[in-house]
């Protein structure tokens, strides 16, 4: 052999021996898609996904309604992935606090961020801190078990709610105040959260939206179930479809369906003289100015909005400089989401709340993908083809120069620090505590809202 | 939402249950016939239940496979294991939308059942949506069908290239 051959041949060699070892940040649909595709694309690499919870599948756990067990089927995909023996859930590790960006890129081949998206965006206007003005992202984690918002201090003994947000976000909390308690005695949802609303006398909820019918933000099938709701009565405002009919045929055909499906119940309303079932008033054209009150909400004032704009789609609203106000108890503010910066070195852009990227890549060896890259917006569907895109990216662009240490690294770094580890298996023993406690009451599991009660079962 | 679906489970299950169950029949029934061609009666009808379909990816790639009379696409594709990931993921209960094919103009009108509202839903959330897209969830296979070809969308596609 000649010494370059022989060179190349340690090299091929010392090559396959290195192990690329990859870091995810975040364990929800975006962290276990990526983590799917990278074990697919690549026969050797190793992926750990780090998450601050002790549990895992963030907003498929956290997010989607208790009454859409359904969507929730998807967590049968993330299990077998959880069962890929390169593959490592890591929890109750909040990284930035517990370890930095920088240490995960020092023992990593790469750094994945898919922490999601976990703030609100704020109204910023006055009254917003009064009682009964709830973050809706709050409300959510309150019926759906996240243990920051257990404690969520609201009140469901008023008639009348307003929902400022239009999105499918909206529409959940709308259905949830709506919907006869009997019938999320069998869902998920939190016992405290259903003891709650089976005293609720919420009759009445407004959704009111900044734009028209035509630049509605809920998706059809959402808007279908709503309209379909036992007990309860969608009332339209007929000046709000002004022009609509003209322009429906125009429409594309997810917007028509959508636009069509309004313009039909919208008839139905006019004919409408029951007054015993609970009400939904959906409101277009109008953006909350104050909240009303003294100590507790009472009402909002709204200012009345007119579009402008050629192009429906980007028309945007305008105050005509009219108001109006509506009485409510109770308030809530679901107008999207936001991500934090969880790291100082993550480059982060603080106006839209989102890590800066293209395309997913965020600087050498760091991506990010779902709600954290993209902004909060789109289902699963959506997050699921950006994670694969990015997870197809990020093994391209693996360099795999050097060994890295890895979990091995990792370990070191939070021992010294004293944080416990939730591995899989430990979060298996949660699981099969919360099925057995729903069993008993007759529903799927209840979750355990408390993290110190997690981690004594996780690390039993 | 989740009612429909159940339902829909249900009379699929049933259905199955049926054509299990004309098959048993008929084999009983003529107890003569299973005697002499007892053998190539089952195989007539394994071979009457049996139904191919094949998978077109955008870049051209085409994966055959089998199913029965009774199955919809989503149990071909979990059943083949047919490589395309996240297909399916609600595992057919309409609330995902990632089962979405497009089919020939021809074919989408053979089609035996017409997309219900809420599918047509769902399909409302789809990438590259078409005039012949539907939910392979929703496409229960029948004779008629053997031998057809469906296009998986690009835009998943690519993703998972
Ligand atoms: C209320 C609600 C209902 C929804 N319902 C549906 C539905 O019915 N159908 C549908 O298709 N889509 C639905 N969606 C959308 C869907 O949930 C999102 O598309 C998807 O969850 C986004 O995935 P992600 O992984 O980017 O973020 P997430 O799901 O938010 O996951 C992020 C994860 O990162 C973790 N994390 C955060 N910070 C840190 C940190 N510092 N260190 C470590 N880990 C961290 C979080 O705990 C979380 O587990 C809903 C969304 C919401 C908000
Ligand atoms: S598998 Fe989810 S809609 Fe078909």
């Amino acid at each position: 052999m000649q010494l370059a051959e022989i060179y190349n041949y340690i090299r091929s060699f010392s090559t396959q021996h290195i192990v690329p070892k990859v870091c995810i940040i975040g364990a929800g649909p975006a962290g276990f898609y990526a983590a799917q595709q990278l074990l697919k694309t690549s026969s050797n690499i190793k992926v750990d996904i780090l998450e601050k919870l002790p549990v895992p599948y963030g907003l498929v756990r956290f997010g989607v309604a208790p009454d859409h067990p359904e969507v929730k089927n998807v967590i049968h995909t993330f299990e077998k992935t959880a069962s890929n023996p390169r593959f490592q859930f890591i929890g109750n590790v909040n990284v930035g606090k517990d370890v930095t960006i920088k240490e995960l890129q020092e023992i990593y081949h790469a750094v994945l961020l898919t922490y999601g998206a976990e703030e609100d965006k704020l109204l910023n206007i006055p009254g917003e801190n009064l009682n009964n003005v709830i973050s809706g992202r709050r409300f959510v984690g309150w019926y759906n078990g996240v243990p920051a918002d257990s404690n969520l201090n609201i009140n469901l003994d008023v008639e009348e709610a307003v929902i400022l947000g239009q999105g499918n976000v909206a529409i959940d909390i709308a259905r949830i105040l709506l919907t006869p308690v009997d019938k999320l005695r069998n869902t998920d949802i939190t016992s405290f959260a259903l003891e709650k609303l089976s005293k609720s006398k919420i009759r009445k909820v407004s959704l009111i939206g900044r734009r028209g019918p035509l630049q509605a933000a809920f998706t059809i099938a959402e808007l279908r179930e709503i309209l379909k709701l036992d007990g309860c009565k969608t009332c339209w405002r007929v000046d709000d479809f002004t022009n609509v009919n003209q322009v429906v045929n125009t429409l594309a055909r997810p917007r028509k369906r959508l636009t069509t499906l309004m313009l039909k119940y919208l008839e139905e309303t006019s004919s409408d003289t029951e007054a015993t079932t609970k009400r939904l008033y959906p409101i277009f054209l109008r953006s909350p100015v104050e909240f009303l009150g003294s100590n507790t909400v009472h009402s909002i004032k709204l200012s009345v909005n007119s579009l402008e704009g050629n192009d429906v789609f980007t028309q945007f609203a305008v105050s005509t400089g009219l108001f109006e106000e509506i009485e409510c108890g109770l308030a809530f503010r679901s107008i999207g989401y936001k991500s934090v910066q969880i790291d100082a070195s993550i480059p982060f852009d603080i106006k839209i709340g989102r890590v800066k990227n293209i395309a997913g890549k965020v600087q050498d060896k760091l991506y990010a993908a779902g709600w954290v890259a993209t902004g909060p917006v789109g289902v699963i569907l959506s997050t699921m083809t950006n994670a694969f895109q990015i997870g197809t990216l990020m093994n391209k662009e693996l360099p795999i120069t050097e060994n890295k240490p890895g979990f091995v690294g990792l370990s070191k770094i939070l021992a010294q620090k004293g944080i416990p580890i939730v591995l899989y298996n430990d979060w298996k023993k949660i699981d099969k505590l919360e099925c057995e406690r729903g069993k008993i009451l007759g529903k799927p599991r209840e979750k355990i809202v408390d993290i110190n009660e997690m981690l004594e079962i996780a690390l039993k | 939402m989740a009612l429909v679906n159940h339902f829909k489970k249900f009379s699929r299950s049933v259905l199955n249950i049926a054509s299990n169950y004309s098959k048993y029949t008929s084999n009983t029934m003529l107890p003569f016939l299973q005697t002499t061609r007892g053998a190539s009666t089952t195989q007539q009808l394994s071979e009457k239940q049996e139904v191919n379909v094949t998978f077109v990816r955008a870049n051209g790639e085409r994966i055959k496979a089998k199913g029965k009379v009774g199955d919809t696409i989503l149990d071909i594709v979990v059943n083949n294991e047919i490589d395309l990931d996240g297909y399916g993921a609600c595992e057919g209960t309409l609330t995902c939308s990632t089962c979405h094919l497009i089919f020939s103009k021809e074919v989408y009108d053979a089609l035996p059942n017409e997309p219900t509202d809420e599918e047509l839903d769902m399909l409302d959330l789809a990438y590259e949506l078409t005039d012949t897209s539907r939910l392979g969830c929703q496409i229960v296979m029948t004779k008629k069908l053997d031998g057809i070809e469906v296009r998986v969308p690009s835009t998943i596609n690519d993703a998972r290239a």
